[in-house]
Order: structure tokens, then sequence, then C-alpha cells
């Protein structure tokens, strides 16, 4: 496992003709319906590090990719919703336990790709696995919080409670690649939705890196999708796309901003937005007050009213 | 409702239910007398200005259109036709209030003025009442027994919430977002204009509101309560136009909510138009809800739950029980009674205290019905339609129920908004479940079992915003409503409709 940063994640042997072993360098792919495929359209980009140099090729997914995801997360939407409050938590919870494990992994990476020095990217490590611990804490939670007991004027038990919307479409941010996809990426997983999520454009390994972790905890297969790739080319296509429910356009680029809330638009898919005041560079994510919020939740929930009569 | 001031007679319909045993659909001797409802109680105006920071002021340019009653034909009252400069006069005046006078009032001083404005509609219901009927074309008895003093009643409830927003939102600050801009529809004017105003009130914006443009009225009764209410001036507006004119509203560059309740069609196109800002969107539009009846359902409440889901209001009701789902076991048993019950229905003059359905609120409505009620049976479904007189002007539709109807069919799949009803069979309760959920829509269903378990289970597989049980179309200030799917987003009613209108901010 690697253990001293950008080095070991980019593989290279030793040049000063001593003899260190050559590293065995690791595909980054696709995370489809619990599967890791390439993409099938057999295209890749070069993704570099914050510092320029190159470091992988990520897999450029294409519209049926992301089709295929899209599929893969309605599929796996009933089973991911029915599941006890309690056990949904629990699994989300085990993410950050493996996450633990690979902590020096996610360090390294996530160094590499926002440039950070070890010290603050494992600031921002540990505060992403802390994040998924405070969502998870949320599932059964979140109904008693949001929900009510209505006293109508009518001999009636009336009741709301929230369900999940379905299928959430995630744009994750551009720059907090790892920090900033937790916390947006736990938020609509606690209360049952399943997601397709583009990771950063630029920097988009510690995203698969997590699929990894993904795969072997006890999250089930499709109820997190990951696609690597150009935004100009995924975004129109998930916002566009008839079976997601809602989109979070927090990493949408401005200048795609108009168009991705259009075509959302267009079979009334639930938004959730950053504010256009807030900067998606300058954002903290590290802040919990800013980044720990059930409004998050909250956003990929539906409401249902049920009135239920009372009498013999 | 029914019967309630009558001393004597049962109610009695003007032909025999099967049931009666008198022979099928056989004329019976004895009829209501007419009972209308006195109109001179409302004391209609020539024409309506638009209601701009606290006064009625003509449009620019001075356009106007016409409001006509629906079930006369005849032109009610000339109204002022805004143009996109009133738009921002009003939107102008909407700010001013919420920088200056109703922003800066504590929540415990904006309780006080909803309150009144409660107050005040229960003392002029009667007015009201016949308003709507005239304008709207709506029954009286519903006008009065269910938009008015619900209308009334969400202003009561909402009112008490102005100063205990920090408990419907812990740990947040919750701040108003500023101007509303808020569009309604003209299938329930005064209370969809209660369910609009009264929350964005509460949580100290203000707000520019457009009514549909054939009811105009009742909202323009209600600028006359505000003034008596002495709300501060600009708190708020009411413009009158065409649809564009509620575009131009909501896509007003200064406007920071929209709340719109209409048709899909155009909540699409206003989520268009809000795109790529900040504006706070919430829509309610419409629905396609399927009524479920078990083989175990008390059947002859289920009959009146299932005539009250279509026909109530002429059906134009976002949430209308538009398809009958009923356990084939009983099918038949369920299709006689209702044939029965239908016989009995009063189509008529809505200012009639015995009238169930009233008139469609316009020709266009009547155009829309009429020709999807010619595709069902063009596409092969039984039409049914009991044998009553209809008044001879005005826009009236005999309500109809179609048998042997396919879901491919546009009668099952569209949006109808008239007392049209599609029945449609189930076997098992999955069935049940898959039929009621295969639509785009998602804002109401009904279940019908004499078993609690059956409801709940069944509650939590519908997709849809609003359940009812063992009954239909309630409504309570106190109830969230709203859509799942293409019916919308954001709920209206209860601590959650008070969501749609504020900022959360950090403690």
């Amino acid at each position: 496992m690697a253990t001293n940063g950008r080095r070991a994640v980019t593989g290279r042997a030793s040049t000063n003709g001593t003899v260190e072993r050559i590293e065995v360098r690791k595909t980054y792919k696709l995370y489809i319906g619990g599967a890791f495929p390439r993409s099938e359209s057999g295209r890749s980009y070069l993704v570099r590090g914050a510092d320029g140099t190159a470091i992988a090729n990520a897999c450029r997914a294409s519209r049926k990719d992301l089709r295929d995801a899209v599929r893969a997360a309605r599929n796996a939407f009933p089973g991911w919703a029915a599941k006890t409050a309690m056990n949904r938590g629990q699994v989300l919870y085990r993410v950050a336990e493996l996450m633990e494990g690979r902590r020096d992994q996610f360090v390294a990476e996530v160094g590499a790709a926002e440039g950070l020095r070890e010290p603050r990217a494992r600031e921002v490590v540990d505060r992403a696995i802390d994040r998924w611990v405070w969502y998870a804490g949320w599932a059964d939670k979140i109904t008693q919080i949001l929900g009510s007991s209505n006293p109508v004027a009518a001999p009636y038990f009336n009741f709301t409670i929230p369900e999940p919307t379905g299928v959430v479409g995630i744009v994750a941010p551009e720059t907090s690649s790892l920090l900033g996809l937790v916390s947006r990426l736990a938020a609509p997983l606690v209360s049952g939705n399943t997601v397709v999520l583009l990771t950063s454009e630029t920097r988009p390994l510690p995203a698969v890196t997590l699929t990894e972790v993904l795969a072997t905890s006890d999250v089930p297969g499709g109820v997190v999708n990951v696609l690597t790739g150009l935004r100009r080319e995924l975004v129109p296509v998930l916002a566009g796309h008839d079976d997601v429910d809602a989109i979070d356009t927090w990493g949408v680029p401005e200048a795609m901003r108009l168009e991705t809330e259009q075509l959302a638009s267009d079979d009334v898919k639930r938004l959730s937005r950053r504010p256009t005041t807030v900067n998606e560079a300058r954002f903290d994510w590290l802040d919990d007050r800013a980044a720990e919020r059930p409004e998050w939740i909250a956003a990929f929930l539906e409401m249902k009213t049920v009135w239920h009569p009372i009498g013999a | 409702m029914a019967g309630r001031n009558s001393t004597s007679v049962i109610p009695a319909p003007d032909r025999a239910p099967n049931s009666w045993g008198l022979g099928d659909g056989q004329a019976i001797p004895w009829d209501y007398a007419p009972a209308p409802e006195a109109r001179d109680i409302v004391t209609l105006k020539d024409r309506y200005g638009l209601f701009i920071n606290g006064r009625f002021v003509p449009a620019t340019g001075g356009d106007t259109f016409v409001s006509i009653d629906p079930a006369t034909e005849q032109p009610l009252a000339a109204i002022a036709r805004a143009t996109p400069v009133d738009v921002d006069k009003a939107v102008r005046a909407a700010r001013r209030a919420q920088r200056r006078s109703w922003g800066q009032l504590s929540g415990r001083e904006r309780a006080k003025y909803l309150f009144r404005i409660s107050r005040i509609l229960q003392e002029r219901s009667r007015e009201f009442a016949v308003l709507e009927s005239m304008d709207s074309g709506k029954p009286i008895k519903e006008s009065r027994d269910v938009d008015v003093p619900l209308a009334a009643s969400h202003f009561w409830y909402y009112a008490g919430w102005a100063d205990k927003l920090d408990y419907a939102f812990p740990g947040r600050v919750a701040r108003p977002l500023g101007v509303a801009a808020q569009i309604i529809p003209w299938n329930f004017p005064l209370l969809m204009l209660a369910w609009k105003i009264a929350p964005a009130l509460a949580a100290g914006n203000t707000v520019v509101l457009k009514p549909a443009s054939t009811t105009p009225l009742s909202a323009l009764l209600f600028a006359e309560v505000c003034v008596q209410a002495d709300l501060p001036p600009g708190t708020v507006n009411i413009i009158t136009g065409p649809g564009e004119i509620g575009m131009a509203l909501a896509t007003h560059r200064d406007v920071d909510k929209v709340a719109f309740t209409g048709s899909t069609e155009i909540g699409k196109k206003i989520g268009r138009g809000v795109a790529g800002t900040d504006k706070a969107l919430t829509l309610e539009l419409g629905g396609k809800a399927a009524n479920i009846v078990f083989d175990d359902a008390p059947l002859d409440q289920a009959i009146e739950g299932i005539v009250n889901g279509i026909y109530f209001n002429q059906g134009e009701v976002c949430c209308a029980g538009s398809r009958l789902l009923v356990q084939e076991s009983i099918a038949e048993t369920v299709i006689d009674k209702l044939k029965d019950r239908l016989s009995t229905i009063r189509v008529g003059d809505p200012l009639d205290k015995n009238t169930d359905v009233g008139a469609i609120n316009s020709k266009a409505q009547l155009e829309k019905i009429t020709e999807l009620v010619a595709s069902g049976v063009a596409e092969g479904a039984d039409l049914y339609q009991p044998a009553c007189d209809l008044p001879e002007r005005g826009y009236f539709f005999r309500p109809t129920l179609f048998t042997n109807v396919a879901q491919s069919h546009r009668i099952a799949r569209e949006e109808i908004f008239g007392p049209v009803l599609s029945v449609l069979t189930f076997r098992t309760p999955d069935e049940a479940v898959e039929k009621a959920n295969n639509t785009a829509y998602g804002l109401s269903a009904g279940i019908w079992t004499d078993k609690g378990s059956r409801i709940l289970e069944m509650a939590s597989r519908m997709k849809a915003g609003v359940v009812w049980a063992n009954t239909f179309n309630r409504f309570d200030p106190t109830s969230p409503f709203g859509g799942y799917k293409e019916s919308g987003f954001g709920r209206e009613g209860g601590m959650h409709g008070l969501h749609a209108y504020v900022r959360l901010e950090d403690r």
C-alpha cells in the first residue's frame, strides 16, 4: 500500500540504479452496478496532478455508460430504500470504517490531486471519514426531524413522512475531490436514494478509490454508481435523463449552469443548487457548520401525507 | 350539508336509480325547488384595476379584459390587463415593503395582521362565496363550505407561525426570501391565494400574486380585505392579465421566490424561466390520481368518496381521483352503484344551493374536456353519462364515466381537469400499485379498504404526495400538500409549507 504521497501513486521506478521493486499500477475504472467496467467507448483521458505531472489515465465515460449507470441505480433503488433506517445507517458507517483502513492511500491521492501537503491532505481525508459518520447517523433520525403529525380538523390521523426521491444525479464538486464529494454523496444516500455521480473532471482519482471502498463495504451494487469523464459530455445527458429524479448541480461549471437547469426542468427534476454567490473553488468543506446540513438530506426527500381514518 | 335547512323532504333525484326498483332511468314525480343564493351581497364594479402598493390603479396603457360568469356567459367586469411595466411596478412596491415596512415588523406583529385577515374573511364569507361561484362556476355549496372557510383557516394557521419560526427550524434562523411571485390557477381562486399568501407573509416575505385570467375577482376582493386590515401598502400586490404576464412576473430579476400552481406544461416553462438564477421555486402541478377500491371496502362510503373524488368542483381539481381502480371481484357492483349515484347528481346553476356540479370554468376548458372524452370513445372505452338536463347557456358538461378503459388510453393518462372518471380494474394489491404508479404524475391517491394495515402498506407504496384512506379530496391548513414526480415539488400547508418561504441561516 502506498505510504508516501505521489511517488507511490504514480508508481515511478527508481532511476538511481538501485534495485527497487517495480510498482503494480492501478487501472482507474468506472463503477456501475457494483462492477468495475472500463468505458464502453474505450476512451480515456489523462489526469494530471496539481503540479502538472501525469498521474494516470481515467475512463472517459460515454452517454451509454451514463445510461447504464442510471439503469443500475434505478434497479437498486427499491431494495436500498426498503432497508431499515438503522441498517442503512450501519452500512454507511461501515464505509467510514473501510476508508479509515485506506487512509494513507487517500491522503496520497488527495494530496496529489489537490496539491496539498501531507498534514493538510490528512486533515481533509480525516474529515471526509468523519463526515460519513456524521451523515450515517442521520439515517434513523431524519424522519423524526422532518416528519410530522398534523392536527387536522376532522377525524383522521394525519401524518407526514419523508421518503427518498429515487435516483439522484450528482455533479460532484470540481475542486474538493474527496471531502466535497463525500459531503454531497452521503446526504442523498442516507435517506435511501440511489446515486449516479460524476466525479471531479480534473481530480477524479480519489473518487475512484472511494468506489473500491464502496465495493468492499456493504453498500449494495448499483446504489452508488460513479463515472469519470468530461462534464460537457456527461452533464447534459444526466440533467436530461428522464429516469433521473433529482440532480445536485453543485459541481456544474458556471458556463453550463443555465443549460443544465433548463434540461432538469423539462421533467420536473428536483434541483439542489449551489447558490450563484458561492464560489465552488473557495467553499470551505472543512467547515462542519457549512457542510453538515440536514437541509442537504431534505433536498432529496419527498414528503408524503397520509389521511388515515379514525373510527369504528 | 344537503338538507341542512330543509324541514321535510329527503333529498331526491329527478330520475330513479336502479336500486329504487322503479325501473332504470325512470323519471320520478318530484324535484327540488330552485334554491338560488342571492347575488346582491356582491357589489360588482364595472372595472377593476391592478392592486399595487395598496391602491387600485389602471394598467399602463389602460387595456382591459373581461371576466365572465361561465354559467351564463355574461360579462361580470372589465379587468385591468397588466403589462411588463406594471409587473415591474408591483415588484418594486413589494421590494420596498419588504425592506421598509412588512419586512421590518416582528413576527408578533405580522401574526396579528394575518389573524385580522382571517377574521375579515370569516366576516365576509358569504360575499366571497357568492363572488367565487359567479366568477368560477363552482357550486355555492363548495365555495361556501370548502373554499372560503379553508382560506380563512389557512390564514389563521399561518398567523400563529409568524412569531414561532424558531421552533419550526431547530438549529437554524429562518429569514424571509424577499419578494415572492405567486401564480395561481382558476379552480380554487381564493383558496390557492390563501395557500400562497399566508405562509409567505408569515415568514416575512412580500408578494406579487397573479390570479388566473378567468377568475380574478376573488383576488381583487381580497385586495380590499388587505386595505381593510391596514396591511402596509406593497405587502400584497395583485396583478391581472394573461399567462405571459405570469411568466414576466416569474422571471422578473428582482423576484426571489416563485410559487406556481397550474399545469405541468406551464410548470416546466417556469422552471426553464428561472433556470440559472438563485430564485427559489415551488411547483404544484397536474395529477392523474388513482382511487383504489378493495373488495373489503365499505362500499356505500366508497361510492360517495369516488363521486367526491372526481366530480367535486367539476373535476377541475389537480388531485382529482380521475382513475378509479376497482378490485375485479366487485367491479360490476361498484360500477352499477356508481351509475345509480350519477343519476342523482345535480348539474346546473352554481348559485343554486342544491347544485352538485356547476359550470366548467371556461369555453376553452370545456372544449378540452369534450376533446378528451371524444378520444376516449374513439380509443374504444365505453362511455356512460346520466340523462340529466343541462342549462341552455353556459359551459356545462355531464358527469361522465368510462368503463373498459386501458392504461394506454389518453383518458387514463392525460389530466382531463373535468368531471370524467376512467374505471380500470385490478386483481392483486401488487397490480393495483403498479397501475396506480404508472403515470408521470404523483400528486394524490385514494385507498378504500376496511383493513388499517393494508391502508398503511398501500400508502407507503404510492408514489404520491397525499394519500387519502377511506376519504378523498380533504384539505386542511395543517396538512402538507404537494406532488411527487411531474406533479411538482415543495409542499403547501403545515409546517412544511413554511419551508418554501424561508432561507435558513446558521445560528
